[in-house]
C-alpha cells in the first residue's frame, strides 16, 4: 500500500519535471523563431584571417524568409560591387569588372567565400536545422557565461553537406553559442563559436562569431554583425537575376 | 696472313654469313634501342621542363610542399627583386616567372549568361616582354592551329581541343572562373586570340596560356607569381650543375621558421622523375649488357657447330703440323673480323632506322590521350655521338668470346687419334 501510494505521488513529479525539459527538436524550433523573421536586413564584416595577412570584406544582405538572399559587398575596393543572389537552391555571383552573372554550381559550391572559412555550400543550406536533422539533448554546458544544453544533431537525409551537428544553445535566449560540424565518418570539418551577442527587437542573436574551417590553415574568419533589423520592407525586385546588375 | 684469313672467310660464306648476321642484327638492335630510349628520355625531360618545372625552380617553402596543388595562396612575392637577384648570382641561366592555376573557363552567350564551361588548367608565363624567353621554351608559334599568339594584355590561347569543346573561335570572349590568392572566387574576361595543340596529352586537353600580369591582376596577386624557372642556357638538363646551384641556394636562403622563405628545387626532384630517370638509366645498362651475354652464348653456340663443321679442317691442319695455338688464334682472328664488319653493318643500319625514327617520330597521341604526364605525343629517337659506339664493342666482346669459348675444344684434340679421325 505505501509502496503504491510513493509511486501515485512521485510519478506526477516526474512527469513535470520531463514537462519542463524540452526535446532537442523543440529547442531547434525556438532556436528558428528566434532568427528566423519574413525579412531581414544585415550589415555585416567579415574578417579572413590568412597564412599572410588579415582581410576584411563588408558586406550587406537582405533576405526574404530563408530561401531568398541577396548579397552585394561594399569593401575592399576590389571586391565592392561584387552581387549574390540565392534563389532558393541557385546562387548566382555578379562581377562587375566583367559585367558576368555566374550561376555557381556543381564543385564551385565547395569553394571558399572570399577565402573565409565558409563555402558556398554553407550558404545554401536551410538555415532551419529542424527540417534537415532530428535532434536530441546530450549534456548541459556554460559557454560564455551562458547556461547551454547540448545538442547531438543528425541528418534526416544523406545529401547533407554536414551530416552530424554538435551544437551549443543558450538556455533561456535560444541562441546558437557554439557549433561543431561533423562529415559522415565523423571527422570535425568546421567550428563556430559566438563570441558575443546582443538583442535586436526583443531577439537575442549573435553579434560577434568565429568560423574554423579545420581543415584549412589560418586562424578562421570572424564575423561581425554591424546592423541588424527583423522584417523590414524590401522591395521584390531585390530578388531578382536583373537586380544583380544594377 | 690478314689477307688470307680475309680471303678465307668471304670465299667460304658458312664461315662468316651467320655470325655476321647475328652480330649485326644484334648491334643493330642495341644502337637503335639506345637512340630510342635517349629520345624518350630527352623529350621527357625537355617537356617536363619546358611546360612544369623548368631545370631549376624557386618557389616559396610553403608553395614546395604543395606544389601539386599549386597553392597559390603561398606564391613568391616581390619576383622582380628575386629575378634580379637570381640573375645576379645565376648569370647564365634563364629565369622566368610562372603562375599555374585552375579554374573554370565560361562562355558567355549574346546575354552575358553561361553558354558552356569546362574545367580548366593553366598557366601564366610573360608573353608580352620582348626579352621573354616564353616563345622560345612554350613554342607557342609553332602549336597556334586557328588565330595567332597573344600580342597585348587581356589575350589568351587556349588547348585546340578545349576551343572545340566550347565552341568558342579566335576573338570570342573567354572568362575564367578561378581562385585570387587569398581564396576569393576570381571573374576575369580574355579574348581568346587562338588556339594550339603542343601534343602532350595531359595539356592538350584543357589548357589556357596568358599572359603573366593579366594573371596577376585577376588572381590578385601584384608582383607576384607561384615560381620562377631557370633554365640552362642550352636547354639541356644538367643534373650535377642544377643540384650544386640548389644546395648553393637552399643553404644561404633557409630560414626554417619562416614558410615563405625561398627554396630551389630541381627538375629531377620536382618533376618526380627521379625514380624513373634512375631505372630508365638502368634499362638501358641491363640491356646492353644482355646482349652482350645473349650474344656470346649464341655465338659459343655459332662458334660450336662451326667447330663440328669445320672439325676435318681443324683436324687435317693440325695433322700437317700447325700449332694448336696458331690454329685457335687464327680463329680469333677470323671473329674479330666478322664482329668488326657485323658490329659495322649493324650500326650503320641501327643509325639509319634511328635517324627515321628522329625526324619522324612515333605518335603515341591515341594511346596517351588519358595521359596526366608532361610528355609529348610523339615520342623520337636522339642519335648521339655515343649513339655510334654504344654497339660496336659489344658486338666485337660477343663474337670474340663466342670464339674464345668454343676454340678451346681445339686444345682437346689428341695428335694421335688424328689419323684416325681422317681416315674414318
Amino acid at each position: 500500500m505505501r509502496q503504491h501510494l510513493f509511486s501515485v505521488l512521485l510519478i506526477p513529479f516526474f512527469l513535470l519535471l520531463a514537462r519542463q525539459v524540452p526535446s532537442g527538436n523543440e529547442i531547434l524550433e525556438k532556436v528558428d523563431r528566434n532568427m528566423v523573421s519574413a525579412t531581414k536586413t544585415v550589415v555585416s564584416k567579415m574578417v579572413i584571417r590568412g597564412r599572410r595577412e588579415s582581410r576584411t570584406i563588408e558586406a550587406k544582405s537582405w533576405q526574404r524568409g530563408t530561401s531568398e538572399t541577396f548579397t552585394e559587398c561594399l569593401a575592399p575596393a576590389r571586391e565592392k560591387g561584387t552581387k549574390m543572389l540565392k534563389l532558393k537552391d541557385m546562387l548566382w555571383t555578379y562581377s562587375p569588372s566583367t559585367d558576368r552573372t555566374i550561376l555557381v554550381s556543381g564543385h564551385m559550391l565547395r569553394q571558399s567565400v572570399m577565402g573565409s572559412d565558409l563555402s558556398y555550400e554553407d550558404m545554401m543550406e536551410d538555415p532551419r536545422l529542424p527540417n534537415l536533422y532530428s535532434a536530441t539533448i546530450t549534456t548541459e554546458e556554460t559557454m560564455i557565461g551562458r547556461p547551454c544544453w547540448v545538442l547531438d544533431l543528425v541528418a534526416k537525409k544523406e545529401d547533407i553537406a554536414y551530416h552530424g551537428r554538435k551544437i551549443w544553445i543558450d538556455k533561456t535566449r535560444y541562441v546558437v553559442l557554439k557549433e561543431n560540424l561533423y562529415a559522415k565518418s565523423g571527422k570535425l570539418l568546421k567550428t563556430m563559436e559566438v563570441r558575443d551577442v546582443m538583442e535586436v527587437q526583443n531577439r537575442w542573436v549573435a553579434k560577434s562569431l568565429l568560423f574554423k574551417d579545420v581543415l584549412k590553415d589560418g586562424e578562421g574568419t570572424e564575423f561581425q554583425v554591424v546592423a541588424l533589423e527583423f522584417d523590414p520592407a524590401i522591395p521584390a525586385y531585390i530578388f531578382s537575376k536583373a537586380a544583380l546588375k544594377k | 696472313m690478314i689477307v688470307f684469313l680475309l680471303k678465307g672467310l668471304v670465299r667460304d660464306r658458312s664461315r662468316s654469313l651467320f655470325p655476321i648476321v647475328i652480330v649485326a642484327t644484334g648491334v643493330m638492335l642495341t644502337v637503335f634501342l639506345h637512340a630510342y630510349i635517349h629520345g624518350a628520355i630527352t623529350i621527357m625531360i625537355q617537356s617536363a621542363a619546358h611546360y612544369s618545372t623548368g631545370h631549376v625552380r624557386v618557389m616559396t617553402k610553403a608553395y614546395s610542399e604543395e606544389a601539386d596543388q599549386v597553392p597559390n595562396d603561398c606564391a613568391l612575392l616581390g619576383i622582380d627583386t628575386v629575378i634580379v637577384e637570381l640573375r645576379r648570382r645565376f648569370p647564365d641561366l634563364r629565369w622566368t616567372p610562372r603562375i599555374k592555376f585552375g579554374g573554370l573557363l565560361d562562355i558567355p552567350d549574346d546575354r552575358g549568361e553561361t553558354r558552356a564551361q569546362v574545367p580548366v588548367f593553366g598557366f601564366a608565363a610573360d608573353l608580352l616582354s620582348p626579352e621573354s624567353p616564353e616563345w622560345k621554351v612554350l613554342n607557342i608559334h609553332q602549336a597556334i592551329v586557328r588565330g595567332r599568339v597573344p600580342q597585348k594584355r587581356g589575350e589568351i590561347v587556349i588547348a585546340d581541343e578545349l576551343a572545340q569543346t566550347l565552341n568558342v573561335s579566335p576573338g570570342q570572349t573567354a572568362t575564367l572562373i578561378s581562385s585570387t590568392m587569398h581564396g576569393s572566387m576570381a571573374v576575369s574576361n580574355f579574348t581568346v586570340a587562338g588556339t594550339v595543340r603542343f601534343g602532350v596529352a595531359a595539356m592538350d586537353r584543357g589548357t589556357m596560356i596568358a599572359d603573366l600580369a593579366d594573371i596577376q591582376q585577376a588572381l590578385d596577386m601584384e608582383t607576384g607569381a607561384g615560381e620562377i624557372l631557370g633554365f640552362f642556357p642550352d636547354d639541356v638538363y644538367h643534373d650535377d650543375r642544377a643540384t650544386t646551384m640548389s644546395a648553393e641556394f637552399n643553404g644561404r636562403n633557409s630560414e626554417p621558421a619562416n614558410e615563405f622563405s625561398l627554396v630551389m628545387g630541381t627538375l629531377r626532384t620536382e618533376s618526380g622523375m627521379a625514380e624513373y630517370l634512375d631505372l630508365v638509366g638502368m634499362f638501358s645498362g641491363i640491356i646492353i649488357g644482355i646482349f652482350v651475354i645473349a650474344m656470346s652464348i649464341v655465338l659459343w653456340n655459332a662458334g660450336l657447330t662451326g667447330s663440328l663443321r669445320r672439325y676435318g679442317e681443324i683436324g687435317l691442319r693440325l695433322a700437317m703440323g700447325e700449332e694448336k695455338g696458331h690454329v685457335y688464334r687464327t680463329m680469333l682472328a677470323e671473329s674479330l673480323m666478322i664482329g668488326c664488319f657485323g658490329s659495322l653493318l649493324g650500326t650503320a643500319i641501327g643509325l639509319a632506322m634511328a635517324y627515321y625514327l628522329q625526324v619522324e617520330g612515333f605518335d603515341f597521341g591515341s594511346i596517351m590521350k588519358n595521359s596526366t604526364m608532361m610528355i609529348s605525343d610523339v615520342i623520337r629517337a636522339k642519335i648521339t655521338p655515343f649513339t655510334f659506339v654504344i654497339g660496336f664493342l659489344p658486338g666485337l666482346i660477343a663474337t670474340f668470346l663466342g670464339t674464345a669459348i668454343s676454340g678451346i675444344g681445339i686444345y682437346k684434340r689428341q695428335t694421335a687419334q688424328l689419323f684416325k679421325e681422317l681416315e674414318a
